[in-house]
């Protein structure tokens, strides 16, 4: 087979000129077997396992991208959510951490940016186990720098536990509180989802699922900048010219996943799981979700038909690259954070985009309200309000959603925050002023929705 | 056969292709295809090369061309050539 000039070209301008780079290769570590009575023998089987499973990580995915000519920008683990694996040991929330600081110096010793898996799965009801752990976050995020947090607290088919939703509302506030010298930085890296996969590659709400095997290779594509490209050259073209583009585009974004993904799993001995087709923004230029909502034809995101375009984005994505892969899972579709993208951001400042409108955005995007800043003194009901509205969007539309807030301690609407990195900076957004303690603070869970059951 | 595309980008220059082409004949490379075109001012060459016989391993061997083409004043990628049927075939 002749490959031609214009395709060379092409693929190497998506990556000199459009941001084009695989975002993750994740490896997925089952440490079911790691779980011991003893606390410090759990947390030595935990490193032994991490660091024989995942030694070559970062090597084998600098080899890759070295050969193929393609950024492998994060090499990361994901892991057994850590209240089961802790659940025979751990006694107290102080027991957790010290896991945590175990993950915390594999991971660094590895050489990985993140290691997720730091969760509870309690879309039902708690084990004591999971309660600790959640009950241990905000101290293990604040002692840790690579480690991520996730709850799941609600899915289509058993309703939303409105008791863990209450309790991550507190958990967020004690965690920002408790690294509020780094701007709250410790709500960054916690996330709580409805519908959580299993198999997500994407930080934070990576965990390795317990229907998972021993351990999996899964892979995050990404390409905003490459689909803004594009479509700059579709001004005035119609819908189904426009949805075909984005359709070929991600195709081809998510075929070099694939390559990526199935050479990683051959030289690691690990098995491919899957490719998770998601257009990941960065704060960098030109690496933007919201650049694309701009070249459809919006002003700003937020502005009306923003939903009804990412609806449209999200869709062709998955289209696209449903085809260029043997399988897709994860996450899948487009990312809308605010402090990671750039175009957000401005949209904020310009006043055109509300976490209201950022609310509706989340039923047809691929995850939920991610990476936005809040006012300090939100009360830790409102954002069990807000994480119960997420958990409600996911649960009704049988879509995954999440929330990452980070209530930045002494900061007003107005003010900025710093992250730094890949999480960027974010204007402090409006959280409504109207009180839901009362709703909130009721017992129990909301039950299933009707259409769940299928049997 | 184990095929890689060599892509260089830069202004066009007296040596460019001999330079380049001497290099791999000294690594054992055999080229299979050449073929050049101007994209909005720049000089674009593509070479298609077999290194089933390389003696280098692949890391130095791509770290050589692309010291190479400093030298020579183009920026120079070495890409194994699945990336490109991956990417552009169904």
């Amino acid at each position: 087979m002749i490959i031609s000039q214009e395709e060379v070209i092409e693929t190497n301008t998506m990556v000199r000129e459009e941001n084009l780079d695989v975002r993750t290769i994740t490896i997925g570590v089952s440490l079911l077997d790691c779980a011991d009575a003893d606390l410090k023998k759990t947390c030595d089987n935990i490193y032994a396992k991490l660091m024989r499973v995942a030694k070559d990580l970062v090597k084998t995915g600098e080899d890759i991208a070295g050969e193929i000519g393609v950024p492998i920008v994060n090499k990361r683990i994901s892991i057994t959510p850590a209240a089961i694996v802790g659940s025979a040991c751990c006694k107290k929330p102080k027991d957790f951490v010290k896991i945590a600081k175990t993950l915390d110096k594999a991971a660094a010793k590895l050489g990985v940016n993140f290691i997720g898996g730091y969760s509870a799965t309690v879309q039902k009801d708690m084990t004591k186990a999971d309660e600790l752990l959640m009950r241990s976050i905000p101290e293990a995020m604040a002692a840790t720098s690579r480690l991520c947090a996730s709850v799941n607290v609600g899915s289509t088919k058993t309703g939303i536990n409105m008791d863990a939703v209450r309790l991550m509302g507190e958990i967020v506030k004690e965690a920002a509180e408790l690294t509020k010298d780094r701007d709250s930085i410790g709500c960054a890296k916690i996330v709580v989802l409805c519908n959580a996969p299993d198999d997500n590659p994407f930080m934070a709400g990576a965990f390795h699922g317990v229907s998972e095997g021993d351990a999996v290779i899964n892979v995050g594509v990404s390409g905003p900048g490459v689909v803004h490209h594009v479509l700059k050259n579709l001004h005035g073209a119609d819908f189904e010219t426009l949805c075909e583009t984005i359709k070929r585009t991600a195709f081809k974004i998510t075929r070099v996943g694939q390559l990526v993904a199935q050479e990683a799993s051959k030289r690691l001995g690990i098995p491919f799981g899957i490719i998770d087709l998601s257009l990941a923004p960065t704060p960098a230029v030109g690496d933007s979700v919201a650049d694309i909502l701009r070249e459809i034809g919006l002003e700003h995101p937020g502005a009306p038909g923003t939903t009804a375009a990412l609806a449209l984005l999200n869709d062709q994505v998955k289209k696209g690259g449903v085809m260029a892969s043997s399988y897709v899972g994860g996450l899948s579709g487009a990312f809308i954070p605010v402090s990671e993208d750039q175009g957000m951001i401005d949209a904020v400042d310009a006043g055109a985009l509300t976490i209201e409108k950022l609310e509706a955005m989340t039923c047809v995007c691929s995850v939920g309200l991610d990476m936005i800043a809040i006012p300090g003194d939100t009360p830790a009901a409102s954002i069990a309000g807000i994480i119960a509205d997420e958990a409600a969007i996911g649960m009704v539309n049988q879509k995954t959603t999440a929330v990452r807030v980070i209530p930045v301690a002494g900061k007003n609407v107005g003010d900025r925050v710093e992250f730094g990195g890949l999480l960027g900076y974010a204007p402090v957004m409006r959280v409504s002023p109207f009180d839901c303690s009362a709703m909130v603070n009721r017992k129990g869970r909301i039950p299933a929705p009707i259409h769940s059951f299928k049997n | 056969m184990k095929k890689v595309i060599i892509s260089i980008v830069g202004k066009d220059t007296v040596g460019i292709i001999a330079r380049t082409a001497t290099y791999l004949s000294k690594a054992n490379v055999n080229i299979l295809d050449i073929s050049q075109t101007v994209v909005q001012g720049y000089f674009h060459m593509m070479m298609i090369v077999d290194v089933a016989k390389c003696k280098t391993p692949f890391a130095q061997f791509a770290a050589e061309i692309i010291a190479l083409g400093s030298e020579i004043g183009v920026d120079v990628r070495v890409q194994k050539s699945e990336i490109f049927e991956k990417m552009h075939r169904v």
